[in-house]
């Protein structure tokens, strides 16, 4: 379904000045503390009413403050998964998750209870008092609570910022089924690279209330001109894969993407299933003539495609390998050394290790990503 | 237990069970709204409407009844009124011992409410909003449950309010035995004939029984309500 957003809102500090158009499954609203993102969704869920501006669901106009359009928030049908949860504190779990789906009428109902329980594994906590719930329970519940209202769309404003690595790893792979099994159209804020790496079809960059940049979130992420807003650090690349093959010997796993063959530490996904792979440019190293006697597993051949010099010592470079772009950080010491420029045929190394397990996602079948392993990306 | 009491006195404090729980009763609907227009309200005007409230918590409890005496009074605009379109008196009758009683505990009331009600986290309002619930739905379902507890702590002190008010109550509907002598006013009448110290002293056990018990169930409620909510 498409979104469609152009509005403007006074935020005092400066002003939300924000237009998009998404036909993603899963759109990152991406951005520093406070970018606007937080207001941004709460505009389209309809909690906050902009000064200017229009914003269109499908074929429905929500808002058009020109021609005096402004369908309120309960009339909107969107999901909204709060970073806090907000489960009501009187009503129990099950009082909870029904809430939504008895103001929605019935025809428009298409999700079923059981279904929503079992795919967010909360079948046990049903008869519970929230106060008994831990942080990640609640938020699970209060995405079935929002999943039950049959919403058209479902946003949800950084669901895991207030719960820690190993409740993250818990729930992102719930996220990834909304995406995968169930279809709905999600709108996610976050300020985090890694979830918005393992997540997003299409990305939206903010700064200080306006967009940098929307796109394909592969693509967003390779830009060397949006290091400084999606993060210098912990900048990468995403690479879609796929499982090859598991060596029990070895205990690494094959995934072959259009780079090539990837080796990693064992994943638990069956063959043939997508991965979606994050390497981070500073993981990274670059040989000009094929390396020899390295305990770098993965080598792969590619040329220079763009070299980004913001001034520092520090340099990007974009390498382009069979049709995939990979993001390397070298020093301005090794470029010049390496004599590195653009159309230069050369080999990116990675070692195995630098693929932490929060990098690895997308999976649909993915048991349970993160189970104590909870490296920080 | 029954024999410890003379008819005369357990008319006294059945007349001021009565009274007080209609004078909370009937003022429970007002109070709430007003509460609620306090605490949500951005009008010209809070400020007075606020200090209009809380005047009996402030005035002579004298000068409360006598200003119902003249307003209420058979011949007050009001009560004169009252008494023509729908035959209703409040003076010198039970019931405008009740609107004394009312007007006494009113402030406590919404108070108590108000205090609530600007606790309840409005973030769950948007929460239940963007669940497809109707702002009135929201209310009934998510506000007024959060308040409850001050709505119940608001009723048990206008309640107790009702039960000891004196002033007001004298001074609109005088002292009249089975009409409008209440319990405290049964104690003064006592105090004031010779020999009636130990009819007092009865009538004063009774009401320190009764309002303890009234302390003690507002607490137990207060804790009960409170486990349910954990409002953490």
């Amino acid at each position: 379904m498409n979104l469609s957003v152009d509005i403007r809102h006074d935020l005092g500090r400066f002003q939300l000045d924000a237009r998009f158009e998404t036909e993603g499954r899963l759109t990152a609203l991406f951005g520093r503390s406070g970018s606007g993102k937080t207001t941004l969704v709460n505009v389209i869920a309809g909690l906050i009413r902009p000064d200017h501006g229009r914003i269109a669901l499908g074929d429905e106009t929500l808002v058009d403050i020109a021609r005096g359009i402004f369908v309120p928030a309960h009339r909107r049908r969107l999901g909204y998964v709060f970073q806090e949860g907000r489960i009501f504190p009187h009503l129990t779990v099950r009082q909870n998750l029904l809430y939504g789906q008895w103001f929605t009428p019935r025809a428009a109902r298409y999700q079923q209870f059981d279904q929503v329980i079992e795919l967010l594994g909360i079948a046990p906590l049903l008869d519970r008092r929230p106060h008994a719930l831990s942080g990640g329970e609640k938020q699970r519940v209060a995405i079935g609570r929002a999943l039950l209202a049959s919403p058209r769309l479902l946003l949800m404003d950084e669901p895991l910022a207030s719960l820690d690595e190993a409740r993250k790893g818990e729930i992102l792979p719930y996220i990834e089924r909304l995406r995968d099994v169930i279809g709905i159209p999600i709108v996610y804020v976050s300020h985090s690279i890694a979830e918005v790496t393992r997540l997003a079809n299409t990305m939206v960059v903010l700064s200080d209330g306006r967009v940098a940049a929307v796109g394909a979130a592969n693509e967003v992420m390779g830009r060397l001109d949006l290091f400084p807003l999606t993060g210098r650090a912990e900048a990468g690349a995403i690479i879609e894969a796929r499982v090859e093959s598991h060596d029990e010997t070895t205990g690494l796993t094959t995934l072959r993407c259009a780079a090539g063959a990837l080796r990693v530490p064992r994943v638990d996904t069956a063959v043939g299933a997508s991965l979606r792979v994050r390497i981070r440019a500073r993981d990274v190293m670059v040989a000009v003539k094929a390396p020899e006697g390295l305990s770098a597993l993965n080598v792969l051949p590619g040329t220079v495609q763009e070299i980004d010099t913001h001034g520092g010592p520090i340099v990007d470079l974009r390498l382009d390998c069979g049709g995939q772009s990979l993001l390397v950080r070298l020093t301005r010491y090794s470029v010049a050394n390496l004599g590195l420029a653009p159309g230069r045929p050369v080999f990116a190394v990675i070692k195995s290790i630098a693929f932490d397990r929060r990098s690895l996602g997308g999976a649909v079948t993915a048991q349970d990503v993160g189970d104590g392993d909870t490296t920080a990306a | 237990m029954l024999d410890a009491l003379s008819p005369a006195e357990w008319t006294a404090v059945h007349l001021s069970l009565k009274v007080s729980l209609w004078a909370t009763l009937a003022s429970l609907p007002a109070g709430i709204a007003t509460a609620f227009v306090l605490a949500r309200g951005r009008f010209w005007g809070r400020a007075v409407l606020n200090g209009i409230v809380h005047l009996p918590l402030i005035l002579p409890p004298v000068v409360t009844g006598y200003i119902l005496l003249l307003l209420f009074g058979r011949k007050g605009p009001i009560g004169a009124f009252l008494e023509q379109a729908f035959g209703i008196v409040f003076a010198f009758r039970w019931t405008g011992a009740a609107l004394a009683c009312a007007v006494m505990g009113f402030p406590l009331l919404v108070r108590a409410i108000r205090l609530s009600v600007e606790a309840v986290d409005r973030r769950l309002e948007d929460a239940a909003g963007t669940l497809g619930a109707h702002p009135a739905w929201v209310f009934l379902t998510v506000t007024l449950p959060l308040t409850l507890p001050g709505i119940l702590a608001g009723m048990i002190l206008c309640f107790a309010k009702a039960m000891g008010e004196f002033g007001a109550t004298i001074t609109f509907v005088s002292n009249i035995p089975g009409e409008t002598q209440t319990l405290p006013s049964a104690i003064y009448t006592f105090t004031q004939v010779p020999g009636g110290d130990t009819g007092a002293l009865r009538l004063t056990l009774v009401s320190v029984v009764l309002s303890m018990a009234a302390l003690l169930a507002s607490e137990a409620m207060a804790r009960r309500i409170g486990r349910r909510l954990d409002l953490s």
